[in-house]
């Protein structure tokens, strides 16, 4: 084993910058990171043994313990749950004879849970060792755990035909659908491959590039919303030796999935995205940061970069522009919902815990390896890519005055055609739910955990960057849901697990509204905890990164909205109920040293 | 204006939010102005003496004794308040809950690195020492509690503000500028 883990270091040149790479490939072949494989790579990498471990202990997908020969990580996220996951779970411990997060004694099955996996549409999902299965139920799980056991392989297991689209090229080879459900300005057929690079960029400055980006008025498809033209100018001006161009495809926003269907169906697009902005910012380097749990598209994503260099639109001199070298290198995330704010990814493509940085000074002056890097999301380039094509006025005329352009929606939860829909801005939410078919509607869940749960009240508003903003994520709830329980519950334990932990606030302050909730949801809650919770979360502002600054919204939000939802469940009998009880908290500390617990009531 | 009294202690803390109730400097002079301290580690009063205006809690409750205490200011004091990250949040001390407490004292008292000394493998279990609870818990979860000052620590000038706004009965300004941790 260990000349195995030298053969991987020597494969990336000994470089601690791809501690992510070098980690996922001992994983891969160990099974485990333990404390001797790290100590064996500090001390040939420029790295400690407490660097490594840092990195090692803060991604879901390593282990520093034996896993199984399967993994089965089962999407805990809140449309998992409201499509079955219970059933599906324990379906899952019945066959393999597991509880959740244990390993069966034989070690063939492990059974563990995991955050949203961009998979809403098509829920149950699950990821087993990298094959993503989706609609699960407890028949399906009955027949794949049975299989694995007679060991059959991952691929023989899938007897569902491929999914849509590209899914099914033997390259990708997953039951994984695209639902495109609704076409627009982007997703349409008129893109021609590379039309922009061979046609455009040759002929136009790069400062004419970022003009055009800048007067298309296009700002950021991830939800922060900075204009684009904007950002590429102070990358292109910022003094640097290199500059680099980052595609976040770290969607891990519950309830979005929609760069999973862009980058399945149109890679060609966002690669061209990446080298016109390359182009037009100066950078000479791409990388894409590509979320874990979309593993299964890297082989398929790889091919088109692959082909991309024999055709010299990467490489050196491309499109006949003399200078312009620009190549792209696709980058695995290792599970950590936090890598989508653009500094903790800039953290973790250096091979580092994924903690956000301070800020100023902000990526475009320092960012991957402290030189200035532009990072946009997935469909923001490839946005850009049709607004060079057809031009800043024509991008002008869709939407509405104050965000331009179109959004392509992820839309899941209680309606009859969840998937993906490509919107002009300015939809009315009310519209929204007509298009999907959704019916009786209780809420609706609009950016994601981080964004607003809005209730019929609002249904009047609009999808805009000044009034309902949205990294496209959307959840319809219906009437028969409980909103506390299935929903903000839901939301606040994904937030306290998926808290990097730097900030005090952050790391503490969603755990301790969760037990508020969870006093009010048991019946113990009083008035002064809403009141409460509402004052407190407003600490979280001084979190360093918006995961951190959002994450009470699920209960802000919903007491906003839905606030008689608490109101029914408070105990107006009494002016404070805490539920807590000295004598049964002490009891198994007591045990383990063996003393018997000794109260004073007099106290 | 008849002074009001003032009782302060420190749970599960470190300590640095009375050392930054000491950080407003010389305007504490002002302030023994306007109070009088009762049972705090300021001035080692150990017990109540006579009812109490305003409590000042530090840290939160990680065993049985705190809960005592805590439970003793709330029953002689009118108002109390959180001050700091451990007494709103659980702080520090709280990084332990995720781990099963067995875990926790194994590592402390038979498997951590720096256990050579305890050859007997003892478990402290006297009768005379307070008693861990299950977690550690912010002082709201134990009971009620009127007011809560963030930071860690929460800066003298906070301290100053509040004491100040509560006792001339005037509204307390938090600015995000104030509010500081770590």
């Amino acid at each position: 084993m260990k000349d195995r883990i030298f053969e991987i270091i020597s494969k990336y040149n000994g470089d601690s910058y791809r501690l992510m790479d070098i980690l996922h490939d001992i994983q891969a072949v160990a099974g485990y990171i333990d404390h001797a494989t790290i100590a064996l790579l500090a001390d040939k990498l420029p790295l400690s043994a407490a660097q490594i471990e840092e990195t090692v202990s803060f991604y879901h997908f390593y282990s520093d313990k034996p896993l199984a020969k399967f993994n089965i990580y089962l999407n805990d996220s809140v449309t998992a749950n409201m499509n079955g996951r219970k059933e599906v779970l324990a379906a899952f411990e019945a066959a393999c004879g597991i509880k959740q997060g244990q390993v069966t004694s034989d070690g063939t099955l492990g059974l563990f849970p995991t955050s949203c996996i961009g998979m809403n549409d098509q829920e149950p999902a699950a990821i087993i060792n990298d094959k993503v299965f989706t609609r699960l139920t407890p028949f399906r799980v009955k027949q794949i755990v049975n299989g694995l056991k007679h060991g059959l392989s991952l691929d023989d297991l899938v007897v569902e035909e491929c999914g849509d689209g590209k899914n099914a090229l033997p390259e990708i080879n997953s039951m994984v659908c695209n639902n495109i459900r609704r076409k627009g300005a982007l997703l349409n057929h008129d893109y021609k491959l590379f039309s922009v690079i061979n046609d455009i960029l040759p002929n136009t400055s790069s400062d004419e590039i970022i003009d055009i980006v800048s007067e298309s008025n296009i700002r950021g498809r991830g939800g922060a919303g900075f204009p684009t033209g904007l950002k590429w100018k102070f990358g292109s001006r910022a003094k640097g030796e290199h500059r680099y161009i980052i595609c976040n495809a770290d969607e891990g926003e519950p309830g979005t999935f929609k760069d999973r269907v862009l980058l399945t169906e149109y890679p060609e697009m966002v690669f061209e995205g990446m080298v016109t902005a390359g182009y037009a910012v100066g950078a000479d380097m791409g990388l894409l940061y590509l979320r874990y749990e979309y593993k299964y598209l890297l082989s398929y994503l790889n091919g088109v970069l692959e082909s991309m260099r024999k055709n010299n639109y990467l490489g050196k001199n491309i499109s006949g522009i003399e200078d312009f070298d620009f190549d792209i290198r696709i980058q695995l995330g290792a599970g950590a919902y936090i890598c989508g704010e653009e500094s903790a990814l800039i953290e973790s493509l250096e091979g580092k815990r994924g903690e956000p940085r301070d800020k100023p000074p902000f990526p475009v002056e320092k960012g991957y390896m402290n030189l200035p890097t532009v990072v946009n999301n997935v469909e923001t380039l490839a946005t850009v890519v049709k607004i060079i094509k057809n031009g800043a006025d024509w991008f002008n005329k869709l939407g509405n005055k104050d965000s331009v352009g179109t959004k392509v929606l992820s839309i899941s939860g209680d309606c009859r055609f969840p998937g993906i829909y490509e919107v002009e801005w300015g939809l009315k939410i009310g519209d929204v739910l007509d298009m999907c078919g959704a019916d009786n509607v209780q809420a609706i869940q609009v950016g994601g955990p981080s964004g607003a749960l809005i209730g019929e009240k609002d249904f009047h508003r609009e999808l805009s960057y000044s009034d309902l903003p949205t990294g496209g994520s959307m959840i319809v709830f219906n009437k028969n849901r409980n909103l506390l329980t299935e929903v903000v519950l839901n939301f606040m334990n994904f937030f306290i697990e998926e808290s990097c932990g730097t900030c005090s606030t952050c790391r503490n302050m969603p755990y301790v509204l969760r037990e508020k909730l969870l006093k009010v949801i048991n019946g113990r809650g009083v008035k002064q905890d809403i009141e409460d919770m509402t004052s407190w979360a407003r600490l979280l502002n001084v979190s360093r990164c918006g995961l951190g600054q959002t994450a009470a919204n699920p209960i802000v939000s919903s007491i906003k909205n839905f606030r008689p939802l608490y109101e029914a469940l408070l105990n107006h009998e009494v002016e404070y109920d805490s539920g807590f009880n000295l004598e049964t908290s002490v009891l198994e500390s007591c045990k383990v040293v063996g003393r018997q617990p000794i109260f004073h009531h007099n106290a | 204006m008849e002074k009001k009294i003032i009782a302060t202690t420190s749970l599960a803390g470190c300590f640095g939010c009375h050392m930054s109730i000491l950080d407003i400097d010389e305007r504490i002079l002002d302030l023994i102005e306007l109070v009088e301290f009762n049972k705090s580690p300021v001035d080692d009063i150990k017990t109540f003496t006579k009812p109490v205006d305003i409590g000042i809690i530090e840290g939160g409750c990680c065993n049985s004794e705190n809960v005592e205490v805590l439970r003793s200011f709330r029953k002689n004091c009118k108002i109390l308040i959180s001050l700091g990250e451990c007494a709103i949040m659980g702080g520090l001390p709280a990084l332990r809950n995720g781990i099963p407490i067995e875990e926790c004292l194994n590592e402390a008292y038979l498997n951590g690195p720096t256990v050579g000394l305890n050859t007997e493998h003892i478990m402290p279990c006297d009768d005379e020492l307070p008693m861990l609870l299950d977690k550690v818990y912010p002082c709201h979860e134990i009971v009620k509690i009127d007011y809560y000052l963030p930071g860690c620590p929460p800066r003298a000038d906070l301290i100053w503000d509040a004491l100040v706004a509560l006792l001339t009965g005037s509204e307390l300004d938090l600015p995000y500028e104030v509010v500081k941790f770590d």
